[in-house]
């Protein structure tokens, strides 16, 4: 079955062939072949974004609220690289993407033609893998194993880069009936001895903990978590990638770990003596100083991507396996130690947890001066919206507080840019998250600052009918570095005041871009804000809560300092005696 | 810190040996020296780098190198079990007075003069570094002008090849 296409309709074909529904981007000349049998395409939706960096987040959200394969498209040169800084952030997060540029004529290649950039050299170091395709018949081949490799495995972004006589050639297409990739097979299943090892470590353990990673929610593991969580009883902690794997409202998650952790889980991790790692990869942000991080502990880390495995923590039980799989494994291994006697009473450890989940539970102060709490807004947004909406937040203050202070029941429901930190990920990722899951409400949790880096997609949401909703914890600052220059460099504030309670009119702004805008500043005002934005469906609404400049993120752990040393407020440190240090 | 061989199979695609170079240094890991060719497989090549890291460091780049879809196989050679040559040519100054002492180390040393001028000779060399750094230590008095060097290149004893010896993606450390 074969039939005479040019290269562009081969793409079109290929990407018909992959299931791709959506495809965010932006046509320019070298990727405009592709653009006119894509408008005939009875299965696949373009969405014209107005900057390529939205159309890559946009693709991220989507394939983080959906579990599908986000796809997003360019031209060649700056419209390429314009969707470095995306596939940069869906390598940190393991984000499965496909983004597709096209290239100068394959015989102008190197020489510097017009709107040439070497995209392929550019992301070999944060693509999973890439390809420059020169010849139309290698498309389909292309395309398929693309798809292949940003899904299976760890995963993460693929980069097509195809030439414009490529496109234009004519060629058969013939979608591959396998792949070959004889250099790629990840290991999906467990061995049988390391999970026996696993299990009775578990068992015998009596202060461990399950380190939770984003890697559960990319697994779609949070089932088998959390049998295996109720089956053994031990303390949950799940890191920012990771919200939503385990119901925050389960009595045994301890919180979030990390710089701005809850006292509860850091301390779980620090005093444990065995952490099983689910998926997790010992960033910097959640050990500390990694010398002095989890002292005692054994650790069992169970990842898919052996390179993690020992890259920045030891790992005395290691297992390289599909995360889901592995679980699925522990959870008849450690019953029938359980069956045969084997269990560790975990009294001692609740009783030091409980206590300090009880002491040092997740708070703030209100100001004193009649202005707006940030942590109050987002704290009410999570209440009004509750767990069944998608949350996508930028990064800095507001992405913490959002972390914190909002319950996450499901995965998929927190949407990040945890890895890369990228500013500006919130609007267009709520508006691929969205468009991924149409049923659900979507709130984007944006800063003023990270809102300023890519606000230009709601003119995309306004005419493509995505009605997300803005939330944006404005408090006229780059407020994290703010917190930083107050903490650690004398309070000289330095290039962040960003002046946005007056400029821009935020509410005109939206209302520019067609959404409804509301303003908020005080307390009393917020319930029915959001009360209200929950009722508009029909555009995108934007709510302009002007907070407080001063509010904190905390706990911390300072840069470059050990878990132990956490602050749960300036200058006030946890007592931590009740454990057996 | 301890000097290591690594031998990888990749397939011959374009940009390969700019994946992998550009891995060593975005890792920050310095190659001390990596050589290149094709192998009896066609579509396949032999990468040989030399590295100076730690084992941790060894086995975290071998782990992201067997991460790149074109890395087929990697294994490590050993020094004890492995033969490693390299190939220089070196540009001494020899006139009609010491170029019989010249000639006399190049013999010594099982090496063979390849050009010959009125004030030089050039030589061409192989063995393994020590022994080639050693020759260049008694070459040195008579005055080196030039000196071009190859990359390893590294083979297991025995009867096995490569393709016979433990595969990538093991969850092992190495």
């Amino acid at each position: 079955m074969s039939q005479q296409v040019t290269g562009a309709e081969s793409l079109v074909k290929s990407l018909e062939h992959a299931d791709v529904e959506v495809v965010f981007g932006i046509p320019g000349g070298a990727i405009l072949p592709v653009y006119d049998p894509l408008m005939d395409s009875p299965s696949v939706r373009h969405i014209l974004v107005r900057h390529e960096q939205g159309a890559g987040h946009a693709a991220e959200g989507y394939a983080s609220a959906s579990n599908r394969v986000g796809v997003c498209m360019a031209t060649s040169g700056p419209g390429a690289t314009n969707l470095v800084t995306p596939i940069a952030d869906a390598h940190m997060d393991s984000v499965p993407m496909v983004a597709i540029t096209g290239q100068v004529p394959s015989a102008f290649i190197g020489s510097d033609a017009f709107q040439e950039a070497d995209i392929r050299g550019i992301t070999m170091p944060i693509t999973k893998h890439n390809y420059l395709v020169t010849r139309a018949e290698d498309i389909p081949r292309a395309i398929k194993e693309a798809f292949h490799l940003a899904s299976t495995g760890r995963p993460g972004p693929v980069l097509v880069d195809i030439t414009k006589d490529a496109l234009q050639a004519t060629t058969e297409f013939v979608w591959p009936s396998h792949i070959d990739l004889p250099g790629y097979k990840p290991t999906t299943k467990p061995h049988g001895r390391q999970i026996k090892e696993a299990a009775r470590m578990i068992v015998d353990a009596h202060r461990p903990v399950f380190y939770v990673g984003g890697g559960v929610i990319r697994s779609q593991a949070h089932r088998e978590l959390r049998q295996l969580a109720e089956l053994t009883g031990i303390p949950v902690v799940t890191t920012l990638m990771a919200r939503g794997a385990f119901p925050d409202s389960h009595k045994q998650h301890m919180g979030m770990p990390g710089m701005h952790g809850t006292v509860g889980a850091v301390g779980a991790l620090q005093k444990a003596d065995l952490l099983i790692v689910l998926g997790a990869r010992f960033d910097d942000r959640v050990t500390g100083k990694l010398e002095s991080f989890s002292p005692k502990s054994k650790v069992i880390h169970i990842d898919i991507d052996p390179a993690e495995i020992g890259k920045n923590r030891f790992a005395d039980i290691p297992v390289v396996s599909d995360v889901r799989e592995a679980i699925s494994q522990l959870i008849p291994a450690v019953t029938a130690e359980f069956d045969a006697g084997n269990r560790a009473d975990l009294t001692a450890w609740w009783i030091t947890l409980n206590h300090w989940r009880e002491t040092y539970p997740l708070g703030y102060d209100q100001p004193q001066d009649g202005t707006l709490s940030p942590q109050f807004v987002i704290e009410r947004l999570g209440k009004i919206a509750g767990p069944e909406a998608i949350y996508a937040a930028g990064v800095g203050q507001h992405q913490m507080w959002a972390a914190q202070f909002i319950g996450y029941e499901n995965p998929n429901t927190w949407l990040n840019s945890g890895g890369l930190g990228t500013m500006g990920y919130s609007i267009p990722a709520a508006m691929g998250a969205k468009v991924g899951a149409p049923d659900k409400t979507v709130w984007a949790i944006d800063g003023d600052g990270c809102f300023q880096m890519t606000n230009q997609e709601l003119a995309t949401c306004t005419i493509n009918d995505i009605p997300i909703k803005v939330a944006l914890i404005n408090n006229a600052s780059l407020g994290m570095v703010r917190q930083w220059q107050n903490l650690f460099y004398n309070e000289r504030y330095s290039n962040t005041d960003l002046h946005s309670h007056s400029v821009p009119d935020f509410v005109k702004l939206a209302d520019a871009y067609g959404c409804h805008g509301l303003r908020v500043t005080r307390a009393e005002d917020v319930d029915k804000a959001i009360e209200k934005s929950m009722e508009i469906n029909d555009a995108p609404v934007l709510i302009d809560f002007q907070v407080h400049r001063d509010a904190m993120v905390w706990p911390m752990v300072a840069a470059g300092t050990g878990n132990d040393e956490i602050q749960f407020a300036r200058d006030l440190a946890p007592q931590w005696e009740r454990g057996d240090d | 810190m301890a000097r290591h061989t690594l031998s990888i199979l990749v397939q011959d695609q374009p940009g390969v040996l700019a994946r992998i170079s550009a891995l060593f240094s975005r890792r920050g890991y310095n190659i001390e020296s990596l050589a290149v060719g094709t192998t009896e497989t066609e579509g396949v090549s032999r990468m040989t780098v030399v590295v100076n890291v730690d084992l941790h460091a060894l086995e975290q780049v071998t782990k992201q190198l067997n991460k790149l879809i074109n890395v087929l196989k990697i294994v490590e050679l050993d020094d004890n079990t492995a033969i490693a040559r390299e190939l220089m040519l070196i540009k001494v100054k020899a006139d009609d007075q010491s170029r019989s002492k010249v000639l006399e180390l190049v013999e010594l040393f099982r090496a063979k003069v390849v050009d010959v001028s009125g004030d030089a000779v050039t030589i061409e060399a192989t063995g393994s570094r020590d022994k080639l750094e050693a020759f260049l230590n008694v070459l040195a008095p008579h005055g080196i002008k030039e000196i071009v060097q190859s990359g390893v290149v590294a083979l297991a004893r025995g009867g096995r090849s490569i393709a016979d010896r433990s595969s990538k993606n093991s969850d092992r450390t190495i």
